[in-house]
């Protein structure tokens, strides 16, 4: 039998026994027991944040990178309300991690007391499942539980509160066996009928496209590399949503680009012209559908994806298969195999798809003398390639420029706020993904208004020695809220611009980072090598044209066939419908 | 601009669920969340170790947003499985109604006629009121309570509606 002992030793332990190597946390009154043995151990490294949401996003950058689950430990009230964006952020982008917060002692909870909230009200709706823990015997079995439960099926974030006279008493912890849930059982292998509906569906379309998303990334390498074979095999054309880039190399012949409201023209009219979509991973986001009455009005529609909600919830497919999106492309890719069934080519449909790519859509105009922002992330991309970097981003227009004009090539280099759009996740995220692959070259492509909603955590980056990279696109502008107010309020820019921005250079300075500054394009090759030679975090500060539209674009409450291609067309006031769309 | 409402229908589910603290803030909070309706819910153990209660929720909606309820119920780690008694076929839908009505002279002989037509049992009285205790399909009760309106109607307590599957088997 093994000995009693506190419940903070409890968790240590079995965060251990379940291999966890790295905390991001900010201590404080109620969770100092568990801080206590954090002090006085040394399997678990604790990264001390600056505010409490960076560590969940450092978190979700540790996570998407390694594919293993990140862990959070935060106070409780203010340690876990800050934490409440980033676990949210995790929901929407199913993104794997633990957030352990501490709570007031039970005999307090519920009389307002100090730094009290109610956390697990507050996290219900935004965490994929919660936990009080009451009783420091069931804690062992509920910290298991939580990691199972937030990395199996559709990942998600899971929090723990744990009262501080809980982290104090003590019990019995032995390491649990096996994890089952009687009520959580998520599906993972596809009914093989389906897939081979799927394979003769697929055999017999004429004008088919591979819809895929962030599903394949989180399904782990195997399922990138069964679409790439399905690719290959198929040579059916493949476009891919914010969250999926990557998983099809980006040099691949039959990578179309990003679909959807800033994709590229190729991939929004394959999309609205296929006879059959097959979408693996994905979920018909608002972002990817455009006007739902438009969206691919002639296709049969295939839906793969592990979470069967995400099934006929915006758009009706005609054959919904709910699985893990590795299993299913690997049946997929045996069955292809098995019965080589196609009898034509996909000739005349590429030719029909040669003839929208040759619009060339990501084409932008010259500057005129000054850095066009997709010019600096194309000469950020052709510096960095050969070196297979991480690139995490803030959001708004630098994160679809960087979208469109970054080559990936690989899954889990790309760590983006998709689904919550987060403002000031790139920062920490790329300081996450730094610690769990210190080897690599890691760049957060920022927005100078974005880096400052987490500016604290580049003291972060300095006390643990990480040689993260900012590469700030600075056009003083929310560019993006800038970009809208001309397309839709008549060039009314109500509170987007930055009156008072830092230099960024001497802010860098002052946390000990190095700073440089670009202003002219031909500095901007010599301040990138700059960048990537300093053995240390840099930020910089690339001054970019300020009034450049993020394009093509779809605007709101349009179809896929009307996007926007030209920057003089932007100018102009909406109608309420279109004003109403998000 | 105008927002334009769409046609509903009326769905009963059953949910069976691990009864453990805060099962009916996750269920009623993903209905707020997620813009759903709910017209009755209601809530009870039904094991002897206390440890599943069915939940019957009556919802309404177009059909592509009852299949998205009942996804995103079945999406919830403690829900066990969820039962749309409504698409299942023939199951039995029953509520209880305590109805309060005050009176005196003609109203109140003809509340307690009307009562005996309702199959409404008398539980408490006093000289000038009586509880009515009435069970049966929610219409039912429905015209019960409009007719004590007209007698001399205090106060109701309803239950929300329970159900369950007609036959041998479980829905």
């Amino acid at each position: 039998m093994t000995r009693e002992r506190p419940g903070a030793e409890i968790l240590i332990e079995a965060l251990s026994d379940l291999g966890v190597e790295v905390v991001f946390g900010y201590p404080g009154g109620a969770v100092l027991p568990i801080y206590d043995v954090l002090f006085q151990q040394n399997r678990i490294r604790h990264i001390l944040v600056r505010q409490e949401g960076g560590a969940v996003h450092a978190a979700e950058g540790y996570a998407r990178s390694t594919g293993k689950p990140g862990v959070v430990l935060v106070t409780s009230g203010p340690g876990a309300t800050n934490a409440v964006t980033g676990i949210t952020d995790a929901l929407m982008d199913s993104i794997p991690i633990v957030v352990i917060t501490g709570q007031v002692p039970t005999h307090l909870i519920g009389t307002d007391a100090f730094q009290e909230c109610d956390t697990i009200g507050i996290t219900r709706h935004c965490t994929k499942h919660n936990y009080l823990v009451k009783d420091p015997a069931r804690l062992g079995d509920t910290v298991h539980e939580a990691f199972y439960l937030a990395t199996s099926g559709r990942p998600g974030p899971v929090v723990i509160d744990l009262p501080k006279d809980v982290q104090v008493a003590t019990a019995r912890y032995t390491k649990p066996k096996q994890i089952t849930h009687q009520a959580y059982r998520p599906a993972v292998d596809a009914d093989p009928k389906l897939i081979e509906a799927a394979v003769e569906m697929l055999a017999a379309a004429e004008r088919p496209v591979f819809y895929t998303g962030g599903g394949i990334i989180n399904a782990g390498p195997g399922a990138s590399a069964a679409l790439r074979e399905l690719i290959k095999l198929t040579d059916v054309p493949t476009t891919s949503t914010l969250m999926g880039l990557g998983a099809v190399p980006a040099t691949t012949a039959q990578w179309l680009g990003m679909l959807g409201m800033h994709g590229t023209y190729e991939a929004n009219m394959t999309m609205n012209r296929a006879d059959l979509i097959v979408a693996i991973g994905s979920r018909f986001d608002d972002r990817v559908t455009g006007r739902l009455d438009a969206f691919s009005p002639r296709s049969k529609k295939i839906h793969i994806d592990i979470d069967r909600s995400s099934i006929n919830k915006n758009v009706r497919v005609d054959l919904p298969i709910v699985a893990d999106a590795g299993h299913a492309l690997e049946a997929m890719v045996a069955l292809w195999k098995q019965r080589k069934p196609r009898s034509h080519g996909l000739k005349p449909w590429w030719d029909e798809i040669e003839k929208w790519r040759a619009k060339r859509s990501l084409d932008f105009p010259d500057g005129n003398g000054e850095i066009m922002p997709q010019q600096a992330i194309q000469a950020l991309w052709k510096a960095t390639k050969d070196r297979s970097p991480i690139i995490s981003t803030e959001v708004g227009q630098h994160q679809m420029w960087a979208a469109q004009h970054f080559g990936f090539e690989e899954p889990n280099k790309w760590l983006t706020s998709g689904g919550l759009g987060t403002m000031g996740y790139g920062l920490p995220a790329a300081i996450g993904a730094q610690i769990g692959n210190p080897d690599s070259l890691v760049i957060d492509i920022a927005g100078e208004a974005s880096i400052l909603m987490n500016i604290q955590e580049m003291s972060t980056a300095v006390q643990y020695r990480l040689p993260v990279k900012v590469f700030i696109l600075n056009n003083q502008y929310m560019g993006m809220v800038r970009q809208w107010q001309e397309l839709t309020y008549g060039s009314r820019y109500a509170e987007s611009y930055t009156e008072a921005l830092p230099d960024f250079v001497k802010l860098a300075e002052a946390y000990g980072w190095k700073g440089i500054r670009i202003e002219k394009p031909r500095e901007l090759d010599s301040g990138i090598e700059a960048m990537l030679t300093h053995d240390g975090p840099v930020m910089v500060d690339c001054r970019v044209a300020k009034l450049a539209n993020c394009l093509p674009m779809i605007p709101s409450g349009a179809a896929h066939t009307e996007m926007i291609l030209q920057a003089n067309e932007v100018s102009g006031e909406m109608d309420d419908e279109a004003k109403a769309l998000v | 601009m105008r927002l334009k409402p769409e046609a509903a229908e009326r769905h009963t589910l059953s949910v069976i669920v691990d009864n453990e603290a805060g099962i009916l803030a996750r269920i009623a909070g993903m209905f707020s969340a997620r813009g759903y309706n709910i017209e009755s819910l209601t809530v009870a153990d039904v094991t002897r170790d206390e440890a599943i209660s069915r939940i019957t929720i009556v919802t309404s909606g177009p059909p592509h947003v009852i299949e998205q309820i009942i996804a995103q119920l079945d999406r919830l780690v403690p829900v066990h499985k969820v039962t749309d008694l409504t698409e299942y076929g023939p199951h039995v839908e029953r509520e209880m109604a305590l109805v309060k009505v005050a009176g005196a002279g003609d109203d109140r002989i003809e509340a307690l006629r009307l009562a005996d037509v309702y199959r409404a049992r008398v539980v408490d009285a006093t000289t000038s009121s009586f509880v009515f205790e009435l069970t049966g399909g929610t219409e039912k009760i429905d015209k019960f309570i409009e007719l004590m309106g007209e007698l001399g109607l205090v106060e109701v307590a309803r239950t929300g509606v329970v159900a369950i599957a007609r036959g041998r088997e479980a829905a």
